[in-house]
């Protein structure tokens, strides 16, 4: 294959992994921005969409698109319940103290990645696509899945963003983030909007955790790569910034996707690594972030 | 729809500040709080709005209990409060800041176009973020952000502190009206001649305490008892 199309199948594999990416990172920067929370178990809620999806196919009688519509739903619900129930029982409990919550996720990630492996075992295992149509190109194939993906999650991330800025909710959400002690004096409930965000940064989590699965199979570690990307992603774009997650999924996932085809997925990886290192050094609140 | 308190203690973990305040608040007044830096308006303030817990005595209003709410609910009794400092919404536009001061209200219109007759300037400032205002402009909208809940009481902490005098005549007019329409205003102010102008009644703070509390009208510049409590 000559190298025009060649790089054309590496930017559309990138725009794969920048959408999968950016809804990832999307969920973790809200639970930043809104809450001050490094939510260490991100991963685990990404990782359990996609073992729910699995659960939820192997349930599902009918054809696959079924299934895959009843994935998107209750996966996002189950994980967005769980994550309510952890910011409960722990979280609020500690008071969203930023180092105490670090090590409070930490020890979820844990217990989450072990239950995991309880109940759902140590195999990888394949969920159906809803579909296998392929668009045919000039000079390849390519799966009309992957492209449903990055349009799924472009919809997904323009809802989000309506609703940060075009809802009652969003507006409680944003007021909440610049300042928690003043939205108090003005009669928002500032612990039920952290649990709504926690589990809204983990439903968003669990979806593309749901959307990937066609594509790389469930597995109980599968949590730990969207993690590390998601937390480059949100430190390159600025925590709490949706706009920079954005950006920067873009760059990371296409840069991911045009040097994994031309060099090697390691060299893409280190790449990544330095450019945080370099923002860290040189604009620590990140390319969007407001510097505190 | 009187606010009362009786015996308010609180403070910073084992740091006692409020050493049993008593306090009244009527409609259609304004009453001055005034005392040296560090005596605990601020905190009494904090505490009205349950910002701070109180550890003793009791916050009415006409006759129903405050302590012990949890603060989102305060607002919803009909206080509201301009802290120091305005601490704005700043990332968000003028008419995001109203709209979230009207949360309580359902962002009832009538109020949000009362509130802009109060503050013409802010009309033409919706679509501004809050922190590219002036600071006189700031202050404006902090005062018209926590009207849009339509309180019975307004509690103010140092509202033109650092603003220019025309900005500060404009706010001083603006409580003279709220005052006027039957609002309760708790006014914290450290200067004597705004004091003297707002005013209907004072009260002295010293030590965590309101240790003294005088008609206005009885007030003049000099008075004895500006230097003992304020020491101006």
């Amino acid at each position: 294959m000559a190298f025009g199309p060649f790089l054309l199948l590496a930017v559309m594999e990138g725009l794969v992994t920048s959408a999968v990416l950016a809804l990832a990172a999307a969920g973790l920067s809200l639970v930043f921005g809104v809450m001050r929370v490094v939510n260490v178990a991100h991963g685990e809620f990404f990782m359990l969409g996609a073992v729910l999806a699995w659960v939820v196919a192997a349930l599902v009688p009918g054809p696959p698109a079924l299934a895959f519509v009843a994935a998107l739903v209750i996966a996002p619900l189950l994980v967005g319940a769980l994550a309510a129930a952890a910011d409960a029982l722990v979280l609020k409990r500690l008071n969203y103290d930023p180092e105490a919550t670090i090590v409070a996720t930490i020890g979820l990630l844990y217990m989450i990645q072990q239950a995991t492996l309880s109940l759902y075992g140590p195999n990888a295992n394949p969920v159906a696509a809803p579909f296998d149509w392929r668009i045919q190109l000039p000079w390849f194939g390519y799966s009309g899945y992957k492209l449903f993906v990055i349009l799924a999650a472009v919809g997904v991330l323009l809802a989000l963003w309506t609703f940060m800025n075009r809802t009652r909710a969003g507006l409680i959400m944003r007021a909440t983030q610049v300042d928690r002690t003043t939205a108090r004096s003005f009669g928002i409930n500032v612990d039920r909007v952290y649990m709504g965000t926690f589990a809204l940064g983990a439903g968003l989590a669990a979806l593309a955790g749901v959307l990937i699965v066609p594509i790389s199979q469930a597995h109980y570690l599968m949590g730990g790569d969207p993690l590390l990307l998601s937390f480059i992603v949100v430190i390159i774009g600025g925590l709490g910034s949706l706009r920079g997650t954005l950006i920067a999924a873009l760059v990371i996932g296409l840069s991911d996707g045009v040097i994994s085809m031309f060099f090697t997925p390691t060299l893409a990886k280190i790449l990544a690594t330095l450019l945080v290192a370099m923002v860290l050094v040189f604009r620590p609140q990140g390319l969007f972030g407001a510097k505190v | 729809m009187a606010l009362e308190v009786k015996g308010l203690t609180a403070g910073y973990g084992p740091i006692a500040v409020l050493r049993g305040v008593d306090f009244r608040a009527e409609p259609g007044q304004i009453t001055c709080l005034m005392g040296r830096n560090g005596v605990g308006k601020s905190t009494f303030l904090k505490c009205l709005m349950g910002l701070i817990p109180a550890s003793g005595g009791s916050i009415q209003l006409n006759g129903v209990a405050l302590q012990g709410l949890p603060a989102h609910e305060v607002p919803k009794r009909g206080l509201a409060y301009v802290p120091q400092g305005r601490r704005l919404f700043g990332p968000l536009t003028v008419a995001e800041n109203l709209a979230v001061g009207g949360l309580v209200q359902g962002n009832d219109r009538t109020t949000l176009q009362r509130v802009l007759t109060l503050f013409p300037r802010l009309r033409e400032r919706l679509t501004q973020t809050a922190q590219t205002l002036s600071g006189g402009e700031q202050q404006m909208l902090a005062i018209a952000r926590a009207l849009c809940l339509a309180p019975r009481v307004l509690l103010l902490d140092e509202p033109t502190e650092g603003l220019q005098p025309s900005m500060i005549a404009l706010i001083q007019e603006a409580v003279l009206t709220l005052k006027a329409q039957g609002v309760a205003v708790v006014l914290v102010e450290q200067r004597v001649d705004a004091v003297l102008k707002l005013a209907d009644r004072v009260g002295f703070m010293r030590a965590g305490r309101v240790e003294e509390t005088r008609d206005a009208k009885g007030l003049a510049v000099g008075d004895p008892v500006f230097q003992t409590f304020v020491g101006v």
